[in-house]
């Protein structure tokens, strides 16, 4: 338990740093934009130069750029990410509102390609070099290779036009007045599509990482003892061969959390899911500035925290991560 | 066997290869197959592939010609696949030798800084990136180039660690070179072959990328790009959803072309070194 808290607080100081990096240089680039919210505003609701000047000066976009940097990460501490111009509202609320969608298609998403990739890794590693592991080998490359926006307009075709099977778009059913379980149930099945076109593209990764861990235990001395044994072949998969492979994939599931945020962007967009990504795309269309920098802000302590939890799920998976190299 | 031989004798490899040759072939001869505007109307909208053999794909809802768009297109996605690619391997081979060639401060701000660039998503700094600047060819480039070259750098500084403590960086030294003509006369070079290894991935998530952000409508409004295609195609899905499948496999087999052809050549070259 100390070993996890060494580690943690080792973790924590170096991503404040992180995220400290990311604020001002997201902060900086937005600032590079040409037009600020007060011109977005006045494009969408009309105002004359005297508006213009009153409006610079009550937002704080008066002042030099420094200043307003030093603001927002005054701001930041308390948890304040600004006013945002499109919706009138604090961003944070905008955020916050938007941001469990999100994460309830990212964690439906990474359970669906994780667990399926793994099992079909698992599946083909058992035996190297047969028919279905050349397969799944290379029909996970070309799942791989699909665009997951464009399977999700598949998906829809298929199963939401063509069979009607599945809604083909939205979180849940709109003015419904359904509670509890039924609520639940609506919004599975209104997810079921974006979590497959977001899965199934990660899926290919996990397969392939999981073969090839396993390709390289067989190798391995111990899987050799353990034959030698008289090991039932199952035992020896399971129980050595799968396990020992199965590390580097919980690594990866912390560095793939940035890639998954990146791909619900698009996701959201198709199925139209009003999640952080939708969000993220209202706001470079409204030109709010300050709002997209929230999102990216949001989208980074996110992975961070993701991370953490990797890295500490993995000090206890692995008794060979010791403190001290903890920090490397 | 020399490297071209066993590369022509692995299935998938000469696949991605014939993939890729035709690609290449279409994205070269669209300008003379389809000369003057793609985005010019042909003929009458949503007219179905395989109707009128002079439009033997249709047309869409603005009745263009699609197999004029799919060729333009090619030329789009290979350039900025390629372009945003080899600016990630620039970018990312030179941060990864000053940081680990240098070492202490400055290693230590460049690897943050790294970690920075990977814990935002990529996709979303490139959506700000582009929404900041103004859609072009060239910023789609950069905006992608801005997110993918943190795993080059992070390699080519994992193989600079290793090669700067070899004897011939040390003679180096004791002949008086500047530190930095070692660092990128000597120690690059050397770093390169693991980092290239990673180019094929690399452009194939370019590739994506750019049909993405197209998708998104973030792409240089003067092209035909295939991610601009499949969204065009998406306002009629019901009716004609043909006008959003074709590019999507387009860009499926382009992608796929990439993988196999990039694994074949890291396959054979590392064979022959002797390191498989």
């Amino acid at each position: 338990m100390t070993r996890a808290l060494i580690l943690l607080r080792r973790r924590l100081v170096g991503s404040v740093f992180v995220l400290l990096i990311v604020v001002i240089g997201t902060f900086l680039l937005l600032e590079a934009a040409p037009g600020d919210a007060v011109d977005a505003y006045i494009v969408s609701t009309g105002g004359d130069a005297g508006m213009i000047e009153l409006l610079r000066h009550r937002w704080g976009l008066d002042q030099s750029e420094l200043t307003r940097l030093a603001n927002y990460l005054w701001a930041l501490l308390h948890l304040d990410l600004g006013q945002s111009v499109t919706f009138s509202r604090p961003i944070r609320d905008v955020i916050l509102e938007r941001l469990p969608n999100t994460l309830l298609l990212m964690v439906s998403a990474t359970a669906l390609s994780f667990g399926l990739g793994s099992a079909l890794g698992i599946y083909a590693g058992a035996r190297p070099g047969s028919a279905r592991d050349r397969f799944l080998s290379i029909g996970s490359l070309a799942l791989y290779a699909v665009p997951g926006f464009w399977l999700g307009l598949v998906l829809i075709v298929i199963f939401a036009v063509d069979l009607r099977w599945l809604p083909i778009g939205g979180i849940e059913t709109l003015a419904s007045d359904k509670t509890g379980l039924d609520r639940a149930a609506d919004i599975a099945i209104h997810l079921i599509l974006p979590v497959a076109a977001l899965g199934f593209i990660y899926l290919a990764l996990y397969l392939r990482m999981m073969r090839a861990g396993m390709a390289e235990a067989w190798r391995q001395d111990f899987v050799l003892a353990a034959r030698a044994r008289g090991l039932s072949r199952r035992r020896v998969v399971l129980a050595h061969v799968a396990r020992n492979a199965l590390l580097p994939l919980i690594t990866m599931l912390g560095l793939q959390s940035a890639q998954m945020l990146g791909g619900s962007v698009v996701i959201e967009s198709v199925f139209s899911v009003p999640g952080l990504g939708r969000l993220a795309q209202e706001a470079v269309a409204a030109r709010d500035t300050p709002l997209l920098l929230g999102i990216i802000l949001t989208s980074a302590v996110l992975v961070v925290v993701i991370n953490l939890l990797v890295d500490i799920a993995y000090a206890f998976l692995d008794p060979r991560v010791g403190a001290g190299e903890a920090g490397a | 066997m020399n490297p071209l031989r066993r590369f022509l004798r692995t299935p998938e490899a000469v696949a991605g290869a014939i993939l890729l040759a035709a690609l290449i072939g279409m994205a070269l001869i669209a300008p003379l197959l389809f000369p003057g505007d793609p985005q010019a109307i042909a003929g009458p909208a949503l007219l179905p592939p395989f109707q009128d053999w002079s439009l033997p794909l249709g047309t869409d809802r603005l009745g263009r010609d699609v197999q004029a768009e799919l060729f333009h297109g090619a030329r789009t996605s290979l350039a900025v696949g390629l372009a945003a690619a080899a600016a990630a391997l620039a970018i990312g081979s030179v941060v990864g030798t000053l940081a680990g060639f240098a070492g202490g401060l400055v290693d230590e701000v460049l690897m943050r800084v790294t970690d920075a660039f990977q814990t935002v998503p990529s996709f979303l700094l490139a959506l700000a990136f582009v929404s900041v600047v103004g859609p072009s060819l060239g910023i789609v480039v950069a905006a992608i180039a801005l997110g993918t070259w943190t795993g080059p750098a992070r390699i080519a500084r994992a193989e600079v660690l290793s090669i700067r403590e070899r004897d011939y960086v040390a003679s180096a030294r004791a002949i008086g070179m500047h530190p930095l003509e070692i660092a990128f006369r000597e120690v690059l070079p050397n770093a390169l072959p693991p980092v290239l290894a990673m180019s094929s991935v690399i452009v194939a998530a370019a590739i994506l990328t750019e049909a993405a952000l197209s998708f998104l409508g973030l792409g240089d409004p003067n092209r035909v790009t295939w991610g601009g295609m499949i969204a065009e195609g998406r306002a009629v899905l019901r009716t004609a959803p043909f006008l959003s499948i074709v590019p999507g496999i387009a860009l499926v087999l382009t992608v796929l072309g990439v993988y196999l052809a990039g694994e074949g050549i890291v396959e054979t070259t590392a064979v022959r070194r002797g390191l498989s």
